[in-house]
């Protein structure tokens, strides 16, 4: 043990270097004044001052000093450590020392920048000078390590955001797999019938890119399947991922449908998923036409055979040669060791049973936004048609923006895709029906590329905008001409006063909402969620697609609701990102990690529950507890938690802090 | 023609009665309405109101003292709490509605014989004075201030009232009435105190 | 443990009939309370309207009076249950209020602490006597009896903990419990009024015709109340709401005249007589077995 002050060890050669920074630092504290304190300190062989110390002529001096004077510690009193640690550990690494040999003392953000009085910020400046002369002095030399990152990624979630990511990663050539839990790929997407703002089909520019997923060589496509268990780390997942069964062998089913053409069933009875409940599908089913893979899926649930075991089976029949169908099928596992993992799990809608008065559920003819969408496309319940229950046309149709958002009783946030779509809406009722349009909105939000002229183009088709945000939709009819409607009252606030508008239909443009499962899937894949249930981005302006998780990123609606353009454009970011992790070949890591003391471990295991990133393991032969390098991000809780003491922290132990806080405390 | 000038000087708002709603119960939040106009809609009143409640919470905010007190709106809350419920900022509407309805009675807004205000004023006296409220007399009260042929009008309600034994015509009160008059005499006192 | 049962002004008038088959159903569920000594009026959304601190200090004369006694209290009326539990709340949240109307409560030797529970007979019906003992004491069901709860607005907001507040059910579940066809009353918690039928008539008509239309469009034989404003707005003014296209007679009763019934109590229990739109053909028509 060295003596009380460690700097007065011969062997230590300290450099110390005051930056003015401007006027930032300078302004405030004497520099001049600290950095001639520091060269009375013991162990400082050479203290300077200088305007920017992270310029090239002021690493210049540090590089120089340690060249000429043999110094082997430095203390740089500057900015944050988050600004420019990295900088100075260059400057030592060229000059040819152990880069962790620095300390930074932050005097500009913790001194100069908080404090008025320029006396008090001059001493403070000194005495945390001191104290890191002391600390530094007992830094050894550390190591970052290097891990390697498998080449390969996992992207979870088929949508357009997961779709893109697995393009993007697949055409330069990295191994993606591709994990949707559906049977098939196309998400949100793919129920639309036209997309904001160009009125582009959904299916159109979504299903060349499905069927390059699903034919890509790069691709691993696993439909009807999801991730179970996520082990590891950064470059290193080792992931399990379950396949129900379709019963249907994949290879040999080429998706012809005879099947469902020759099932026992005449009409389908069970309600159609993919079209929300507003037609019913068959036991075997295709979930819509341009699904991938083009296979279909026996459901057990309502299928005869599995039920009763006694069923023709006019399926095989119809299936023939290819014997594509197998009841026996069971559900399997597979693991596979990815680098990098993106998440592109994407949204559910806001349940309009939430807010009674909206008579979602009471009233036939009040439908969510998705349903419409169903009911307008071609490929839809009513192919194409936009009907009431009663099978008519509405002649009047009332759109309600904002079920669900912008409310404290609900969800808080603005779903941000609501208005566009419900002006997109608008446009093809009346288009389909010629029916009056009503949009009932609080603000119009169409920030995006065209949406503004979108907004123009519906003003300009003559459909009518009351600002209010609804109260109710009830069958009550207080005049005459309400007979038989559904009333949405509102007050017209531009007016002044309330409204009862009478329509034959209403549409409620839900909101989006974390999927159901969003906090199981975070904690399976270790990253965190927002308090309102999104998926956690690194930092909401510089990291959006990154996570504090290395190697896993977030891409699209999962991350906060957005649009197609938004979600395509995180997808390629993350799959840039992602990429980027694959070819640098290897990450390094911090070595502000623990360690435990093996001789000094009693084996008490307290130390295992505390550990938030699960890098603490406990060997049963041993009885140690051992810490996983490279999951471990330094923390520091196991450290103070170990009842003995035996788990120590590199750049962190407790000769280093103490030192420093004498530092602090003694006075000069 | 009559042209009356609409427009609003700045000069012209009352800060004081700006800031003094604000303060009042219910106008912790106020400053956080969207204007989204889901309060009016939801009232069950707003129909009949000259200016809405969002409308008025809004001139409120920004100091039209004179408009708003002089609205029947205040009048026409029953306190039903619907656009509390509601609100997306969960403000507390009704809460200021009460303050309002007041403020009003103590500056004199409201039209001398209009009956909202008359019952509130007869229903505090008659508990006042007795501790409890009788419903027939207070009726009567009421009317006999505002629109005493109105209580013609009742004459069947009342004599089904009346058969039924729900018209009680003995005076309800309270076992210790200077009690209440006490209390109410101590609230004052302790208001000022405060104030002081 | 005795409830100090809070009658409120109104039922000792109009609404009779609700405090006499309230009682009544308390007693042979037992329920064990009685009526608070020396309640004075809640002051009401009327004495809140002119001078609110006034207001709670009258509110919280109860609340003491209970507190003094160890009592929680029922409330039936809702608009003294939405008084009281607002005075309770106000003087938690407020240090203003609550300085000055402990003050005022002294000089007349009371104190409120808010240690006093405000209940709904609706919820001790629920929570504390239970659907399956109300369920197998009903000794004549109520047949099918199609009713139209009707929970109206102070009790349900803003301070309602036992029951969602846009979609309460707990008279559903009651009313269920005693064999009544509940309706999903698309009105059941809009406002009925309160008392502006009294001073600005047509205001006050139009909330009515609305209710009493909305129940009678939805199929409601009977409408069951918890308020007695609600029940005498409802019921007195039905002639006036209808015309002669569509004339409105449908009975409103107190839920809790409806229970009674189910549980087979004498006829001053049920107090059917109070009715002023008669009830008897009906029951009688849907052979539901009355005193």
């Amino acid at each position: 043990m060295p003596d009380s002050d460690p700097s007065t060890n011969s062997h230590v050669r300290v450099g110390v270097y005051v930056c003015h920074c401007g006027t930032n630092i300078a302004g405030t504290v004497d520099v001049k004044s600290v950095s001639e304190y520091a060269a009375s300190l013991p162990g400082v062989v050479v203290a300077r001052e200088y305007k920017y110390m992270c310029s090239d002529p002021g690493q210049g001096l540090i590089q120089q000093d340690i060249a000429e004077q043999g110094l082997n510690r430095i203390v740089v009193a500057a900015c944050s450590p988050l600004l420019h640690e990295p900088t100075f550990r260059r400057v030592l690494k060229r000059a040819g020392i152990n880069a962790f040999f620095l300390q930074i003392v932050n005097i500009r953000e913790h001194d100069s920048w908080v404090h008025l009085d320029k006396g008090a910020a001059t001493q403070k400046a000194k005495d945390l000078v001191r104290a890191a002369v002391r600390r530094v002095s007992l830094h050894k030399p550390l190591q970052k390590r290097q891990v390697p990152i498998h080449p390969s990624a996992l992207v979870v979630g088929g949508g357009i955001a997961g779709i893109h990511a697995a393009l993007t990663l697949a055409e330069a050539g990295k191994q993606v797999y591709l994990v949707e839990r559906e049977p098939t790929i196309g998400g949100h997407m793919a129920m639309f019938d036209k997309t904001f703002p160009t009125l582009d089909c959904a299916a159109c520019i979504l299903t060349p890119k499905m069927t390059t997923v699903g034919s890509h060589p790069h691709i691993k496509l696993w439909t009807y399947s999801e991730v179970i268990q996520v082990e590891g780390y950064v470059g290193n997942y080792k992931v399990r991922i379950k396949h129900k069964p379709r019963y249907v062998i994949d290879d040999l089913c080429i998706g012809c449908q005879e099947c469902i053409a020759a099932c026992v069933y005449k009409e389908g009875k069970t309600p159609d998923e993919f079209n929300l409940g507003l037609s019913k599908r068959k036991p075997v089913y295709l979930p819509f036409p341009q699904a991938v893979p083009q296979k279909v899926v026996i459901d057990p649930e309502t299928c005869i055979e599995f039920k009763s075991g006694k069923c023709k089976k006019t399926c095989i029949e119809a299936c023939g040669d290819r014997h594509a169908i197998d009841f026996k099928q069971q559900e399997s596992v597979d693991e596979i060791e990815v680098g990098t993992i993106i998440l592109a799990t994407g949204f559910k809608t806001f349940d309009p049973k939430r807010n009674p008065n909206y008579g979602y559920g009471r009233y036939g003819n009040v439908y969510t936004s998705l349903e419409v969408e169903r009911l307008i496309n071609a490929a839809g319940p009513t192919g194409g048609e936009l009907v009431l229950r009663d099978s008519n046309k509405p002649k009047s149709v009332g759109i309600i923006h904002c079920v669900g958002s912008r409310d404290s009783n609900t969800n808080r946030w603005c779903s941000k895709v609501c208005c566009m779509y419900s002006l997109k809406l608008a446009h093809l009722v009346r288009e389909r029906t010629g029916a009056e349009v009503f949009n009932f909105y609080i603000d119009m939000r169409t920030p995006g590329k065209g949406y503004e002229e979108f907004y123009d183009r519906l003003l300009d088709e003559g459909v009518h905008f009351i600002r209010g945000r609804v109260a109710e939709v009830s069958d009550f009819a207080a005049h005459p001409s309400e007979e038989g409607k559904l009333v949405i009252r509102a007050e017209d606030t531009l007016a002044g006063f309330v409204r009862r508008i009478p329509v034959d239909m209403v549409i409620l443009a839900v909101g989006l909402e974390p999927q159901a499962d969003a906090q199981d899937v975070r904690r399976m894949f270790n990253i965190s969620c927002a308090s309102e249930g999104w998926f956690l981005e690194r930092h909401p302006k510089l990291a959006p697609v990154s996570t504090f998780t290395e190697g896993v990123y977030i891409a699209g609606a999962c991350q906060g609701p957005k649009d197609i353009p938004d979600s395509v454009a995180q997808a390629g970011a993350a799959a840039a990102e992602a990429m980027a992790l694959i070819d640098a070949r290897f990450v390094e890591l911090e070595p502000y990690t623990a360690f435990v003391l093996a001789d000094e471990c009693s084996g008490c295991k307290s130390c295992i529950p505390l550990c938030p990133y699960h890098a603490i393991s406990f060997s049963d032969e041993k009885r140690k507890a051992d810490i996983n390098e490279v999951l471990c991000k330094g923390c520091g809780t196991c450290v103070a938690g170990c009842p003995s003491g035996s788990i120590k922290q590199n750049f962190f132990e407790d000769e280093e802090i103490f030192e420093e806080i004498e530092g602090v405390l003694a006075y000069a | 023609m009559n042209l009356q000038r609409t427009v609003k000087f700045e000069a012209e708002t009352d800060r004081e009665f700006a800031q003094w709603i604000a303060h009042e119960i219910g106008g912790e939040k106020l400053r956080e309405c969207l204007q989204c106009g889901l309060c009016s809609g939801t009232c069950p009143l707003s129909l009949y109101m000259d200016k809405t409640p969002r409308r008025l919470m809004y001139l409120a905010r920004e100091g039209f003292k004179g408009d708003v007190l002089s609205s029947l709106s205040i009048w026409l809350c029953t306190s039903c709490y619907g656009c509390v419920i509601d609100c997306p900022k969960q403000i507390n509407i009704t809460g200021m509605m009460y303050s309002l309805k007041q403020r009003a009675i103590e500056e004199k807004f409201y039209p001398p014989r209009f009956p909202i205000p008359v019952m509130a004023r007869q229903f505090s006296r008659m508990v006042r004075s007795s501790g409890r409220i009788t419903e027939s007399w207070l009726v009567v009260q009421v009317f006999a201030r505002t629109a005493i042929w109105r209580l013609l009008g009742m004459g069947k309600l009342g004599l089904r009232l009346l058969r039924t034994g729900r018209m009680r015509l003995v005076r309800d009160k309270v076992e210790h009435r200077h009690d209440i008059s006490q209390l109410m005499d101590a609230v004052q006192v302790a208001k000022k105190e405060l104030v002081a | 443990m005795k409830y100090a049962y809070y009658p409120g002004c109104s039922l000792k008038g109009t609404g009779r009939a609700y405090e006499e088959s309230l009682l009544a159903i308390f007693q042979a569920l037992n329920v064990p309370c009685e009526e608070l000594h020396d309640w004075n009026c809640c002051g009401a959304t009327s004495y809140m309207s002119v001078d609110q601190l006034s207001s709670y200090a009258l509110a919280a004369r109860n609340l003491a009076l209970a507190e003094r006694e160890n009592m929680e209290i029922i409330a039936p009326c809702a608009a003294c249950y939405l008084v009281l539990n607002k005075t309770q709340h106000y003087m938690h949240d407020y240090a203003q209020i609550n300085s000055i109307v402990t003050q005022a409560l002294g000089t007349i030797g009371l104190t409120c602490e808010g240690k006093t529970q405000v209940r709904h007979p609706l919820e001790i019906l629920l929570n504390e006597v239970g659907l399956q003992t109300l369920a197998a004491k009903v000794k004549s069901p109520l047949q099918g009896l199609k009713v139209a709860p009707y929970y109206g607005c102070q009790l349900v907001r803003p301070y309602c903990t036992f029951d969602d507040q846009r979609n309460p059910t707990s008279m559903d579940r009651l009313l269920s419990a005693c064999g009544a066809k509940v309706i999903n009353y698309s009105s059941k918690v809009q406002c009925c009024g309160a008392s502006q039928k009294g001073t600005v008539p047509e205001v006050g008509l139009d909330r009515i015709r609305r209710l009493l239309l909305a129940a009678k469009g939805e199929g409601a034989e009977v409408i069951a109340t918890v308020c007695p404003l609600c029940q005498f707005n409802l019921e007195c003014f039905q002639e006036e709401a209808g015309n002669s296209h569509e004339p409105i007679s449908i009975p409103v009763l107190y839920f809790s005249q409806l229970i009674a019934l189910a549980l087979g109590l004498d006829a001053k229990s049920t107090a059917l007589q109070r009715c002023i739109v008669p009830v008897q053909t009906l029951l009688g028509s849907k052979g539901i077995v009355h005193a």
